[in-house]
């Protein structure tokens, strides 16, 4: 039974259905809310863990939204600032949908130019697009290099 | 497929070289037989540049075609606040290839996104400027192969899109570039990140004097006044990136100087007259470069 280790092996309590989103970057739980909308004023049962011990990542957090499962464009952003993330989607008290995120070469739409000067922040009709490179995220219209603090750059 | 010329970092060198040879051909004798006779080139330009959008004018002319002027912000639908977007999708009908001037990076990007008809970037914002890279590229070749030169580029890399789009060019024929900037004024942290994964070798240096010497190309850009808080402080610190004829005593036989000019007092009206000097034969060359270009996208 995969629904049985969810019951008995996590600090917070199990889920009947929706998503749990394991493996997330010590510290990141937050902010992997924020960024697939979820704030106080939504309506989802949402726990969080934070700083989990963990075998293979020393420190995790854990993220379980109850009634709700996540689009592949949710999982994209997750990908971003928790690259070893593990989304498991839960009906029933099974796992019944256990997928890893995957960083996408080309992000569209869900980062902002920091550039003031860069095209994508003129009002015009189009989505921001960058590539995914070693040194960061590069904005395909101006070349400005997103390295550090993704998260508050989130459209 | 329609092509535009968006970028000199897109660009493939084969693309790049069948231009310049297109441009030598053209230039070594002029096409009589009116090859662009019947089309329309729109000139849609969002910052004054009087240079870029006369030689484009010229070069279409001389091409046997035509041109629209479709105006500045000041008397086009932009200053109602239309975007981009619709006003490149409005004037795709009018015409049959588009040079675009644009203060904001990535414009000519977007442009062509929405263009049915082929764009040419005029220049956006700091961004590049094909057309003027090519005019540098093919003055060079004039003298020497592209391959494996040094170039010096002294004054003020940060704001001037002509070198970005120049080193760009150059990284694919393995140049090595020298600069010489004063502080703030180097080249920007994106386009030394996306030059060093072209492999491209750039050595800072701090007077111009230390480098001159072992140099095939001295490219000149103007420091502008607006970048300083006031003369005096631009006074002292342009003074300091101005060439001299003296500056040239020791220096290869084959060393070409560049400046895309206009130029204020960067270079020295002494220098004009030494066998180095080739800023207004580049001038010259936008002509047979511009004209290779639009037969490129039009032909
Ligand atoms: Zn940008």
């Amino acid at each position: 039974m995969k629904g049985e280790k969810y019951r008995q092996g996590l600090v917070i309590s199990t889920i009947k259905d929706g998503t749990v989103i394991d493996h997330i970057t010590g510290g990141e739980a937050l902010n992997v809310l924020r960024i697939i909308g979820i704030t106080g004023t939504t309506q989802e049962m949402v726990s969080i863990a934070t700083n989990v011990k963990s075998t293979v990542m020393g420190k995790k957090d854990v993220v379980k939204i109850g009634n709700r499962e996540l689009s592949r464009e949710q999982v994209d952003r997750i990908a971003l600032i928790a690259p070893r993330a593990t989304i498991n989607i839960v009906r029933d008290y099974d796992v019944v949908e256990k997928k890893g995120v995957s960083v996408p070469d080309t992000i569209i739409g869900i980062v902002r130019c920091p550039n003031p000067c860069c095209i994508t922040n003129a009002g015009e009709p189009i989505q921001t697009r960058f590539v995914m490179e070693p040194r960061g995220l590069v904005c395909s219209y101006c070349d400005w290099v997103l390295s550090c603090d993704i998260t508050s750059h989130f459209l | 497929m329609v092509k535009h010329i968006i970028s000199t970092r897109d660009l493939e060198r084969d693309a790049i070289d069948t231009l310049l040879d297109k441009a030598i051909t053209i230039s070594k004798k002029w096409p009589d037989n009116r090859p662009l006779q019947g089309k329309i080139l729109g000139l849609l330009f969002f910052e004054p540049s009087t240079r870029t959008r006369m030689s484009f004018e010229s070069a279409m002319l001389r091409l046997g075609g035509t041109c629209l002027n479709l105006g500045g912000p000041e008397v086009s639908s932009v200053s109602k606040g239309e975007t981009l977007a619709d006003t490149i999708r409005v004037v795709n009908g009018y015409v049959d290839a588009l040079v675009l001037r644009h203060p904001r990076i990535g414009a000519a990007q977007m442009a062509c996104e929405f263009s049915r008809v082929p764009v040419i970037n005029g220049g956006d914002g700091s961004g590049q400027h094909p057309s003027q890279t090519l005019i540098d590229l093919f003055t060079i070749r004039e003298s020497m192969p592209l391959d494996d030169i040094q170039v010096g580029m002294i004054g003020d890399l940060n704001y001037g899109r002509t070198t970005h789009s120049l080193a760009y060019a150059l990284a694919k024929y393995e140049a090595t570039i020298h600069t010489v900037t004063p502080d703030g004024l180097g080249f920007p942290r994106s386009v030394i990140d996306n030059l060093a994964d072209m492999n491209l070798q750039i050595i800072q240096h701090q007077t111009i004097e230390e480098i001159v010497d072992e140099l095939d190309v001295l490219y000149v850009t103007r420091i502008q006044r607006e970048r300083f808080p006031d003369v005096a402080s631009y006074l002292h610190v342009a003074s300091g990136y101005r060439i001299f004829p003296e500056l040239f005593d020791n220096v290869t036989k084959n060393l070409i100087i560049l400046h895309p000019l206009p130029r204020l007092d960067e270079i020295d009206p002494g220098v004009d007259s030494l066998p180095y000097a080739k800023y207004f034969r580049q001038s010259d060359n936008g002509i047979p470069v511009r004209m290779a270009m639009l037969t490129d996208v039009l032909g």
